[in-house]
C-alpha cells in the first residue's frame, strides 16, 4: 500500500474515532482518548529508536516533559499581556517538536557511542538531568508548578478537550505514517542494520552514527510534539509528574506487548495497554496502572516474546520451512554442521 | 587495474591496551596475502584500522585503487567502503533477522554500490548458488558454512577492489573451513581481487596465499616471502605445529 492511501485510510478512521466519540456525548472519552493517543505517539516514537535501531531509551519522559514545557515558557512569555493567550495546538507542537529534536541530536552526539544498558542509564540520566534543570527554574514555575488555564470554548468544535483530541489523533496519524514510511524505506533497512550487527553494519558502508542521530531526533521530536499540548490538558503542571518514570515504561511496555519490529505492533500495544490503564483508572484505582504494565509485560515475555505481531505473524506463516527460525534466532550460534 | 594496500608502522590501541605496533603489511595487487597468528595478537584489531573502525595513534594506510592513491587514516567507514574496500568480519555478523537476499541487499548499501545491484546480485547467485536457493530463508537459520557463504557474498556486493577477510574458519566444520577457503580463492580468480585474510588456520590458510605475516603481540615476527618460506620457519613450527 502506498503511503498516501496508508494516510487517507488512517485519517478516515481518525474522522470515524472522532464522531462517534461526539456520538457517545460525554466529553469524558475525550480526556480518556486523548491519553491513549498520547501514548500512541510516544510509544510509536519510542520504537523509532528502540525498536528499529534496537537502543532502548529510558528517557521519554524528558522529551515529552521538554514538549510540555516548552509550551509553558510559551504562555508565560506571553501570559502577561491582554492578548487572548492561546496559541494554536500545531504550532506549540512544533515548537515542543523543535526544542526536543534539538536536544534528541544532542543527546545522540553524546550518548551513541554507547551501547545496550549503558545507552539507556545515559538515557535515564538525561531525564534526571532535565528535571533538576526545571525545578530550578523559577520562570516555568520550578517545583511549584505552572497553572496554564485552558479555554472554555471554541467555535466550531464545541469544548476545548475535543479540539485537543483532535489535535493529538493528527498528530498519531502523523506519527504512525511517518514510522510505516521509515519502516519500507532505505533508512529502516539501515536502522535494522544497526539493531541485528553495528559491526557489520559499518562493514557495509551503512553510515550507522549518521541514522542512528536520524533516529534519536526524529524519535525526540515526535516525543516532543506530544508532550506540547499536555500543559492545556492538564491545567497544572508540576515537574514530578511530568517527568514521571510512567511515560518511560509506558513508552517501552507498549511497543514491547505489541511488537517492536513493525509499525502497527506499537499502535496494538498502546491500544491495549492504555485503554486497559484508562478503565482501570475509573473502576479501581489509578494507582494499579504500573501494576497492570508490569504483569502484563511479565505475561508476554514468557508466552510472546515477540509481541503480539510477532505471535500472530508465527502462526500465520506455518509454512515449516520459512517457520524455520522466526522465533528463536541467536546471531553467534554457529549453525549446525550439515 | 589491480589495486594495492600498503600498512607502515601502525601503531593501535584501545584505551592504554597497545594491541598493535609498528605493523607494516604490503599487499601487491592481484595478491593474496594472509596474516597468521593466534588470537589477541591484533590480526582483527589491523582489519579494522584499514576499515577506519579502530583510528591508528601512529603510521599510514594507503590503498592504490585504479592508479589512484588514497589515504585510508582519518576516512569514515563509509568512505573507505565507498572506495571498493570490503571486509568480511569475523564471526561472518549476517543480520540474522533478515533473508539472505536482504543480508545480500544490505551489502549494497551504498550508492556507488546500488548502481550494479542487480548485475552484482545475479554474480552472487553465480558464484554461491546455494545462496539463490535460499534467498527467502533467514540468515540466521542456515548452516554454519552457508552462513559463512553468505557473509563473503555480501561483500560482493559492493563489486569490491581490495578483499579482507577476517578469520573466516571460525566455528566452521574442518570440511567447511576448505570449502570456505577454495571459494575465497575462486572469488579472487574470477574478480581480480587483491586479498588481505586473517586466518589461524594455517595449513588452510597456506594453500591460497601467495605470501604471509606472522603477526605475534601486535608485532611483525616473521615475513615470508613465499608459501615455501612460511612453510619451513621455525616460528611457525612453534606456534602452530608444536615442534
Amino acid at each position: 500500500m502506498r503511503t498516501p492511501t496508508f494516510l487517507l485510510i488512517c485519517l478516515a478512521i481518525a474522522a470515524a474515532v472522532f464522531a462517534g466519540s461526539i456520538a457517545i456525548g460525554n466529553d469524558y472519552v475525550f480526556f480518556a482518548g486523548y491519553v491513549i493517543l498520547q501514548y500512541v505517539v510516544l510509544s510509536t516514537a519510542w520504537n523509532i529508536l528502540g525498536g528499529y535501531c534496537g537502543y532502548v531509551n529510558f528517557g521519554t519522559a524528558a522529551f515529552f516533559a521538554l514538549g510540555a514545557y516548552s509550551t509553558v515558557a510559551i504562555y508565560k512569555l506571553i501570559g502577561d499581556n491582554e492578548l487572548p493567550h492561546v496559541i494554536p495546538i500545531p504550532v506549540l507542537m512544533l515548537v515542543g517538536g523543535a526544542v526536543s529534536a534539538v536536544v534528541g541530536l544532542g543527546m545522540g552526539y553524546l550518548t551513541l557511542r554507547l551501547r545496550g544498558a549503558f545507552f539507556s542509564i545515559a538515557t535515564l540520566a538525561l531525564a534526571v538531568v532535565l528535571e533538576t534543570l526545571v525545578v530550578n527554574w523559577d520562570y516555568v514555575g520550578g517545583s511549584r508548578g505552572a497553572y496554564v488555564i485552558r479555554p472554555e470554548e471554541l467555535p466550531l468544535i464545541g469544548s476545548y478537550i475535543r479540539y485537543l483530541f483532535l489535535m493529538m489523533m493528527l498528530l498519531a496519524v502523523a506519527a504512525i505514517s511517518i514510522a510505516r514510511l521509515i519502516e519500507h524505506s532505505r533508512l529502516g533497512y539501515g536502522f535494522a542494520t544497526i539493531r541485528d550487527d553495528e559491526l557489520a553494519a559499518e562493514a557495509s558502508g551503512v553510515p550507522t552514527l549518521r541514522l542512528k542521530l536520524i533516529a534519536t531526533t526524529l524519535s525526540g521530536a515526535l516525543m516532543g510534539m506530544a508532550g506540547a499540548p499536555f500543559p492545556y490538558y492538564i491545567g497544572y503542571l508540576q515537574p514530578d509528574s511530568t517527568f514521571g518514570l510512567d511515560y518511560a515504561v509506558n513508552s517501552i511496555a507498549m511497543p514491547l506487548i505489541g511488537g517492536t519490529t513493525t509499525w502497527i505492533g506499537p499502535l496494538i500495544g498502546t491500544l491495549l495497554l492504555g485503554s486497559l490503564q484508562q478503565v482501570a483508572t475509573v473502576t479501581i484505582s489509578s494507582a494499579v496502572n504500573l501494576l497492570i504494565v508490569g504483569f502484563l509485560l511479565v505475561f508476554f515475555v514468557i508466552v510472546a516474546p515477540n509481541g503480539i505481531v510477532g505471535l500472530v505473524y508465527s502462526y500465520w506463516q506455518r509454512k515449516p520451512e520459512e517457520f524455520v527460525g522466526r522465533r528463536h534466532v541467536d546471531a553467534d550460534a554457529p549453525g549446525p554442521v550439515p | 587495474m589491480a589495486s594495492s594496500l600498503s600498512i607502515a608502522g601502525i601503531h593501535a590501541a584501545y584505551g592504554a591496551v597497545r594491541v598493535i605496533d609498528d605493523v607494516s603489511v604490503k599487499v601487491g595487487g592481484g595478491e593474496t596475502v594472509v596474516l597468521l597468528g593466534t588470537n589477541g595478537n591484533g590480526k582483527s584489531t589491523l582489519m579494522k584500522c584499514i576499515m577506519g573502525l579502530v583510528r591508528p595513534s601512529q603510521g599510514s594506510i594507503v590503498a592504490e585503487i585504479d592508479g589512484i592513491h588514497h589515504d585510508l587514516v582519518g576516512r569514515t567507514t563509509e568512505e573507505i567502503v565507498d572506495l571498493g574496500i570490503a571486509l568480511v568480519p569475523e564471526g561472518r555478523r549476517l543480520f540474522p533477522k533478515l533473508t539472505v537476499e536482504e543480508n545480500l541487499l544490505l551489502g549494497a548499501f551504498r550508492r556507488t554500490a546500488r548502481r550494479e545491484l542487480n548485475r552484482n546480485l545475479e554474480v552472487c547467485f553465480e558464484t554461491f548458488p546455494r545462496l539463490a536457493e535460499r534467498r527467502h530463508q533467514l540468515a540466521g537459520s542456515m548452516s554454519g558454512g552457508e552462513q559463512q557463504m553468505l557473509a563473503l557474498g555480501r561483500a560482493l556486493m559492493l563489486a569490491p577492489k581490495i578483499l579482507l577477510v577476517d578469520e573466516p574458519s571460525v566455528g566452521l566444520a574442518p570440511i567447511l573451513v576448505s570449502r570456505t577457503i577454495d571459494a575465497i580463492s575462486e572469488m579472487k580468480q574470477r574478480y581480480a581481487l587483491t586479498v588481505l585474510m586473517a586466518e589461524q588456520n594455517f595449513t588452510q590458510a597456506i594453500r591460497i596465499a601467495d605470501r604471509g605475516y606472522v603477526i605475534v603481540h601486535g608485532k611483525i615476527a616473521f615475513e615470508g616471502r613465499s608459501t615455501d618460506e612460511l612453510n619451513n620457519n621455525d616460528l611457525i613450527k612453534k606456534f602452530y605445529l608444536g615442534l
